[in-house]
């Protein structure tokens, strides 16, 4: 492969990468834009995790990890506060993270590994609720944040499945692929 | 979707709903006194069978808890997210807590 070539495929990454932030910066404040008449901390559609895992897929997971890292700093700066930060950035992280690992075992597809996702992103705000209120009694809360971190994981997987189906994403992340992988 | 996935999901719904139930059925109904902190220390204590109302003040804002036939909840709260109101009234499974005054509302086992 030309070096050309190569850099114009590093063009295109890096567009699709700032493309994908937007996106799920929007997808966020769309999000908080809906009334959710439940009233329980953490339960939440997150659709902007449907940009995370089509990123995991089609740029690779330490990107993805990259951009969600952008994504909370920026949401956070606009929508949030010093408090929100730290129950964003330890959701999010943790759960790119896992999402990441589970997608190298290539176990599950990418509805499971959003199902991991979901619920570690649930657990680990649990975790910083329980350690803010500094009151283990909240951690009877978990049973209901898994279920919810699973069913909105699923949710999120199969929307980021039928975005990686279509053609024109496919074709983009299989030119970042081979790009990526030295000949 | 592969049958991995499937069997994950199944699984942690089952795992939710075993836990859940299990809290409900061990937990539920013992409690009579609504306890409850700030920021992890307790603020005030209160018998669940006495009408009050209690305006708890926090170092970031305020939460007004209702006591009334049995039933303890907040209807009034300083944030903007108002999802103690939400949670609507107070079980053993389900503390009332505001993340931004770091207030929580428990049922407990009086002594």
């Amino acid at each position: 492969m030309s070096k050309e070539h190569s850099r114009a495929v590093n063009v295109k990454k890096l567009a699709l990468c700032g493309m994908m932030t937007a996106l799920a910066i929007v997808f966020g404040y769309v999000e908080h834009l809906i009334p959710f008449p439940i009233g329980i901390y953490g339960i939440k559609l997150g659709i902007a995790n449907i940009a995370i895992v089509v990123a995991i897929y089609a740029l690779g997971g330490r990107t993805a990890l990259i951009i969600s890292t952008i994504r909370i700093l920026i949401s956070t700066m606009l929508f949030g506060n010093g408090v929100s930060l730290a129950y964003s950035l330890c959701g999010g992280l943790l759960s790119t993270l896992v999402m990441m690992l589970m997608k190298r075992s290539s176990r599950l597809s990418c509805i499971g590994v959003s199902v991991c996702g979901g619920i570690v992103h649930n657990i680990a705000q649990l975790a910083v609720a329980v350690a803010v209120v500094d009151n283990l009694k909240i951690a009877f809360y978990l049973p209901v944040l898994l279920a919810a971190g699973a069913i909105t994981g699923f949710l999120v997987g199969s929307c980021s499945l039928l975005v990686l189906k279509n053609a024109y994403v496919r074709s983009i992340t299989d030119l970042i692929r081979q790009n990526n992988t030295p000949n | 979707m592969k049958k991995n996935d499937i069997i994950l999901l199944c699984s942690v719904l089952l795992i939710a709903a075993i836990a859940f139930f299990m809290g409900t059925v061990l937990l539920d109904g013992s409690g009579d006194t609504v306890v409850v902190a700030v920021n992890g220390a307790e603020y005030a204590r209160l018998p669940l069978d006495e009408n009050t109302e209690l305006l708890i003040q926090a170092e970031n804002g305020t939460n007004k808890l209702i006591i009334k036939d049995g039933e303890a909840y907040i209807t009034e709260a300083s944030c903007p997210d108002k999802i103690c109101v939400k949670t609507g009234k107070v079980t053993e499974m389900r503390s009332v807590v505001c993340l931004p005054n770091k207030v929580t509302v428990t049922l407990e086992k009086g002594d």
